[in-house]
């Protein structure tokens, strides 16, 4: 597929201006090339750096000037040497002219395809774009860039432009700098290009588009109005998560040394039947079963295919409505773009009328939507209107999918204000949150927004391919640590914090929390764990420094000191969590039992049993909690022979039905010797008849 | 290859977000759902739809059974019982008077809801006076209690399954306030502190009781007289268990639903807001696709299922692997190998914490920044306590000064940049609408976003742009198909309906599957009124003026007969120069509503 290659060559400012930005240029200029050497292998780059000592270039040959720029790397199919020359970029000595650096970069891609090549031809300039740019010979800057941008476009050739600005480039001289950047509107304004400003290292990282992935509509069709009016529209993805590369199993049967081991393993599954492993199910003979609760419904293709939801392709409007009804949160999946079918002005004419009166009226659109013929479900989503900043480009709209009655879960949760006033803040707290919100921003007026999603690269990915290149020079090499640059998309920039010390403080210092004394196991689970490639010295996330436990417990109002006949169960609960001498749980628990007794054996009839099994259940309770269920174990063994030489069942039968079982070790880990299996044995041996 | 499509055995790495849509059988739910028959429940209506009473007894019945065919598609390891009291049959364990506990064959009382307790509990309205009776358990001069038996019987039925791996609840319809209200004296006293002293230990036992009252036009459920004590209310919560008198059945029926299902807690996390300054939160999966569940495979001769055995062959030497085989990826003409552990460590990149990095105004929060359902973070204080002090501060700062938060989530499947969006509650008469707290959108990254819009810009000219009168024209158009309360639980997911209508009939063996109405095609009787085809032909003439058809010639065929026709009234009556918009606005036309 050659239409499908790109032709791409580099145009990296290495002038001394730029000394400060070039690790990074390195590390996503590597990137791109290590991402082609998986992705599209076929690709061909070239590379030229311009603001160095030396000059080596054709056009320097055959014309004359074009000083101070290298070609690096003539345009080749992509290989490991790319990188090594990407990753060790010379230090100029001069400062580059990036307009020179453009015509060497078209002259290389026109010189080498001569208009055989109809495919992706791309230049991919780096710069600060603070330096001056030679006069032209004749004419004005501008009308050599408007030159320059009628042979780009002729040639079929885009151009992407990363200028580094703000605090990554020294104070420049601002006329320049408008000039420079006047000069490259026309290149957007003119070609298919793209420029954009980076003022931090993590953008410049994120700008660079560094896998190269082909467009392909989710949909061609109709975006139908009504009946009577529809309009020709492409569906692409506008956003897809690009997954953590799916990487094959090695075998390590064959001998590493062989030198036609594929190394690959084949997965295979066997069908056997659950009640005889020995015997192969045959595909034939295999049906497919759909849970419905605790069932199993057997239902083949053919029998599914029959009358299952079969909807038509195509994508209808349901209607119009207020944007505020649809809150961001419902939105389920990745986005989709809707454009008007490329070339057909009126499509185009009508996407861009509906868009700007959805944007005027606030208004959204909601669709249902079946992409494909033979799609067994459809969607229902929200159409917004994405009104084109760029006169190049057509308006369109954005696209997501809704929830359907059965995804929501209607949760109700307390509303604050029914919070104790204690739970909620008071006038200085919230003075200090909004301060602390108010500062704390990442998109101060004037200044690049920070953390831009388009402008941050994955570092789960960047490290992926950063240790994939040491290990292919040295199969052993450790995973690398994270990348400091990109350390920052994962913790609090320092700068910040430090700018807004006194706002940080003030916070900490209104806000006081307690780990909760009464829950055991909380202080391990809050410890931080150490994320790996962290240098340790992290101690942000201790919680210990603002701990103070509480330790003062409850102490019962009324103090009971014996079990009475009214209400035995509270007596024995209240005992039980009096604390002023250890002695009143062994005299709760042996008063208890006696009751539990005395109530048996003064029972008429049965009339007291249901008090008896409540003490039970108490006494049990506590002995739990107490972690001691010798007596508790004790007694029911001791009713359990009581009831037997009475001959009494309908007790035992009670106890049954209540489920109250002897404690077990897993409730009483050191003390119990019954596993939960015997604690239920032995009301199953209690239970005087089989459950029918 | 013979490979499941739908391959249930993908590796972890693989599908990174099983975890995030499967509900885990661990978390279990017991329900009993507790209904009072008693007569005062068949003699007092509310009004419906359409103006016609609907009967209290009626309602509880049709919420249940709705809970139930949810239930059975998105929890179908959770497991009910169903329990009359104030009955005059009487059908549990405890042989006690005045409780039926409901059940179809081949199922325990408490048990996963099965097709056939759904078809059976659906028209048991025919049958309850001839088989169960209704009939008030609580009289003077008797000792018996039905409330009181209920409970136990409730109590008796939950005793399966340990506190530790399942939620315990029991869900309470009644319209009697006061169910002692006929006795005097001692014996009211007693029968109180009993019934009151059973629903304690019930409670001890970790069982929750939730009621679910139901209420007249003209009368108030009083909760204080008995049910605030029973289920142990505190005043705070007092007010949102009195709804208030005169509210509607739709809204009652709106809160009974909501109240239905337990939350559930997918995690609970740490959010690092500065230094020393941490809090705990914990995470709701309020939407998720809900999705036909996973396919058994059975032999077709025995209906049993089969159990798929992987096995992993070597391609060179046609060994088995028994190890866990290494990963490779080819580059540079040669394999780079990695461990699973390498692969693990490289998505290390954080704790597994939420880490607050700083604030954004809402408007940096783009249509496009989305990837994945939300997900809904509430604090606790239950761990650390003070958690929830902060949080609110935080989201009434972020509420007032339009901001969002951006924090690094740095969970193991995928670490990313979320945005954290803070909602202020919502009520209405029916109950919540939206919950206080902040939702959690997953932010993509610069490689996940991609620049469609920018691959065709035509040559050298600008793109076409609307000009005043086609907008104006759209605008037209947008207020005549206008949904004016849509609202995104508007629309049942018709494949779903389709797929467990279809179980359902052939589970039961039923020879005619019923038939599903598929709620999202569009109302194209509304589509068919005059105003608003006259104000689409306005647009289109203002678009395509009269090449409409020649454009969409080769798409679009089948509606061009009719079309120019009309066009040419349409044309006609453009010359007029109505202000349709003003118009509407103005009352003058009928304003067209779809829904």
């Amino acid at each position: 597929m050659a239409r499908n290659k790109e032709k791409l060559v580099l145009l990296l400012d290495v002038g001394p201006s730029m000394h400060g930005v070039l690790p990074e240029v390195e590390k996503v200029c590597s990137m791109l090339v290590e991402k082609k050497l998986i992705f599209n292998k076929d690709d061909e780059v070239g590379v030229v750096v311009f603001g160095t000592e030396e000059t080596n270039n054709e056009l320097m040959d055959e014309v004359g000037g074009y000083e101070n720029i290298v070609v690096l790397q003539d345009i080749k199919v992509v290989d490991g040497d790319l990188i090594d020359i990407l990753k060790k970029l010379p230090r100029g000595t001069v400062d580059g002219d990036f307009l020179d650096a453009i015509v060497v970069g078209m002259d290389m891609l026109i010189k080498k395809y001569k208009g055989i090549y109809k495919g992706k031809k791309r230049l991919c300039l780096i710069t600060n774009a603070i330096h001056p740019t030679k006069d032209s010979l004749e004419g004005s800057k501008e009308d050599q860039v408007g030159t320059l941008a009628v042979q780009m476009t002729a040639q079929g050739m885009k151009m992407e432009s990363i200028v580094v600005r703000g605090i990554l480039s020294q104070d420049a001289n601002k006329r320049i700098m408008d000039e420079n950047d006047r000069l490259l509107s026309i290149f957007s304004k003119k070609t298919r290009s793209r420029t954009v400003y980076v003022d931090s290292p993590i953008s410049l990282l994120g700008a660079l588009k560094t896998r190269r992935v082909t467009p392909v509509t989710v949909f061609r069709g109709h975006l139908e109005l009504s009946q009577q009016m529809k309009i020709k529209v492409w569906v692409y993805k506008k956003t897809q998560e690009e997954k953590f590369p799916t990487l094959k199993k090695y075998s390590e049967k064959a001998p590493s040394t062989s030198k036609f081991a594929t190394h690959q393993v084949m997965v295979d599954y066997e069908y056997k039947s659950v009640d005889d492993s020995s015997t192969v199910v045959p595909p034939e003979q295999r049906i497919k079963g759909y849970r419905y609760g605790p069932q199993v419904v057997p239902i083949s293709d053919a029998e599914r295919d029959a009358v299952k939801f079969k909807p038509e392709k195509g994508v209808k409007l349901l209607g119009f409505t207020d944007a505020s009804n649809i809150i961001r949160h419902y939105y389920m999946k990745d986005v989709y773009l809707f454009i008007a079918e490329p070339g057909n002005t009126r499509a185009i004419l009508a996407v861009s009328a509906i868009a700007r009166a959805m944007k005027e009226m606030n208004k959204v659109a909601i669709l249902r939507c079946v992409w494909r013929q033979g799609q067994q479900n459809v969607v229902v989503g929200v159409l917004t209107p994405n009104i084109s900043q760029n006169n190049k480009i057509p308006d369109s709209f954005y696209f997501n999918v809704l929830p359907f009655i059965e995804d929501v879960r209607e949760y109700q949760f307390p509303s604050f204000n029914s919070f104790p006033a204690s739970w909620l803040p008071n006038e200085q707290q919230q003075m200090a949150a909004d301060e602390f919100v108010q500062m704390l921003n990442l998109a101060p007026s004037g200044k690049e927004e920070a953390l831009l999603p388009e402008f941050t690269p994955n570092p789960v990915l960047e490290r992926f391919y950063h240790h994939l290149e040491l290990k292919s020079k040295q199969p052993d090499a450790a995973v690398p640590p994270l990348d400091e640059t990109l350390k920052r998309i994962t913790e609090p920039d320092l700068e910040l914090d430090f700018e807004n010390k006194s706002v940080l403080d003030s916070l900490c210092k209104h806000f006081e929390l307690k780990e909760n004394s009464k829950l055991k196991k909380s202080a391990r689970r809050l410890l931080p764990e150490k994320p790996s490639g962290s240098n340790g010295e992290d101690g942000n996330g201790n919680v210990s420094d603002a701990r103070a436990v509480d330790s003062i417990g409850q102490e019962p109002v009324v103090k009971i000191e014996k079990i009475g006949d009214l209400t035995p169960v509270q007596d024995f609960e209240v005992m039980m969590t009096r604390r002023d001498n250890p002695e009143w749980v062994g005299k709760a628990i042996r008063e208890m039992r006696d009751k539990i007794l005395s109530l048996l054996t003064n029972s008429h009839g049965g009339d007291n049993y249901l008090v008896a099994v409540e003490c039970i259940i108490a006494l049990r309770k506590g002995c739990i909690l107490e972690q001691e269920p010798g007596p508790y174990n004790n007694l029911m063994r001791y009713l359990y022979r009581y009831c037997q030489e009475k001959e009494i069942s309908t007790f035992p039968k009670l106890l049954a039905s209540m489920d109250v079982t002897l404690i077990s070790k897993s409730e009483a880990v050191d003390s119990s010797n019954f596993t939960d299996d015997e604690a239920r044995r032995f009301l199953d041996k209690i239970k005087p008849e089989p459950k029918d | 290859m013979d490979l499941d499509p739908e391959d249930v055995f993908k590796d972890e790495e693989d599908d990174p977000d099983n975890e995030f849509f499967q509900q885990s059988e661990s978390s279990k739910e017991y329900v009993v759902y507790l209904v009072d028959a008693s007569p005062k429940m068949f003699n007092t209506t509310c009004p419906g739809k359409d103006q016609k009473d609907e009967i209290h007894f009626h309602v509880s019945i049709s919420c249940i059974a709705e809970s139930l065919k949810t239930q059975i598609i998105c929890r179908s390891y959770d497991e009910v019982a169903i329990c009359f009291f104030n009955t005059r049959e009487k059908k549990n364990l405890q042989d006690l008077n005045g409780v039926f506990v409901f059940n179809v064959a081949e199922r325990e009382q408490l048990d996963r809801p099965t097709a056939r307790l759904i078809k059976e509990f659906d028209c048991i309205e025919e049958s309850f006076m001839r088989e169960i009776g209704s009939q008030y358990g609580i009289v003077p001069g008797s000792r018996e209690n039905s409330l009181y038996n209920a409970l136990w019987v409730a109590q008796a039925l939950l005793r399966k399954g340990s506190i530790k791996t399942a939620d315990k609840r029991i869900l309470l319809f009644t319209n009697e306030d006061d169910p002692f209200g006929s006795l005097q004296g001692a014996a009211k006293a007693d029968m109180t502190r009993t019934t009151l002293q059973r629903a304690k230990d019930i409670q001890d036992l970790g069982i929750s009781i939730e009621l679910l009252p139901l209420i007249r036009l003209d009368e108030e459920f009083n909760v204080s007289v008995l049910y605030s004590d029973l289920i142990g209310l505190d005043s705070e919560d007092l007010a949102q268990f009195i709804p208030s008198a005169g509210q509607k059945l739709e809204d009652m029926k709106d809160q009974l639903r909501k109240r239905m299902f337990t939350k559930r807690i997918i995690r609970r996390i740490t959010f690092h807001i500065v230094k020393g300054l941490s809090i705990q939160l914990n995470t709701y999966a309020l939407i998720r696709p809900t999705v036909p569940g996973a396919i058994t495979w059975l032999d077709s001769v025995t209906n049993r299922p089969l159990k798929i055995e992987r096995s992993l062959i070597c391609e060179d030497t046609g060994s088995l692997i028994q190890e866990p085989p290494k990963r490779f990826q080819p580059y540079r003409n040669e394999n780079v190998k990695f461990s699973m552990d390498e692969i693990s460590e490289i998505k290390r990149i954080s704790t597994g914490h939420l880490r607050l990095l700083g604030f954004k105004p809402l408007c940096c929060l783009k249509d496009y920044h989305n990837l994945r359902p939300s997900t809904f973070v509430y604090p606790s204080d239950q761990e650390v306590v003070g958690s929830s002090c902060i949080f609110i501060a935080l989201h009434r700062s972020m509420l007032r000064l339009k901001r969002f938060a951006v924090a690094f989530y740095g969970g193991s499947s995928r670490p990313q940049l979320v945005a954290l969006v803070a909602r202020d509650e919502i009520t209405t008469a029916g109950g919540q609408m939206e919950p206080p707290g902040m939702h959690m959108i997953y932010l993509p990254y610069s490689d996940d976003i991609r620049d469609a819009e920018e691959i065709f810009p035509d040559t050298e000219d600008d793109a076409p742009r609307a000009d005043k009168d086609q907008i104006q024209k759209a605008a037209a158009l947008i207020k005549r198909i206008e949904m004016k309360d849509f609202s995104v639980f508007q629309f049942a997911n018709p494949a779903l309906q389709r797929h467990y209508a279809v179980l359902q009939a052939l589970a039961l063996e039923e020879d005619d599957i019923p038939e599903t109405i598929d709620e999202t095609v569009p109302d194209e009787e509304g589509l068919a009124r005059p105003a608003v085809v006259k104000a689409i032909e306005e647009f289109k003439l203002s678009v395509y003026g009269d090449n409409y058809d020649e454009e969409n010639d080769h798409l679009g065929k089948e509606k061009v007969g009719g079309a120019s026709r009309k066009r040419k009234e349409i044309a006609e009556n453009a010359a007029k120069d109505y202000d349709w918009a003003d118009l509407a606005d103005n009352g003058q036309i009928l304003l067209e509503t779809l829904g």
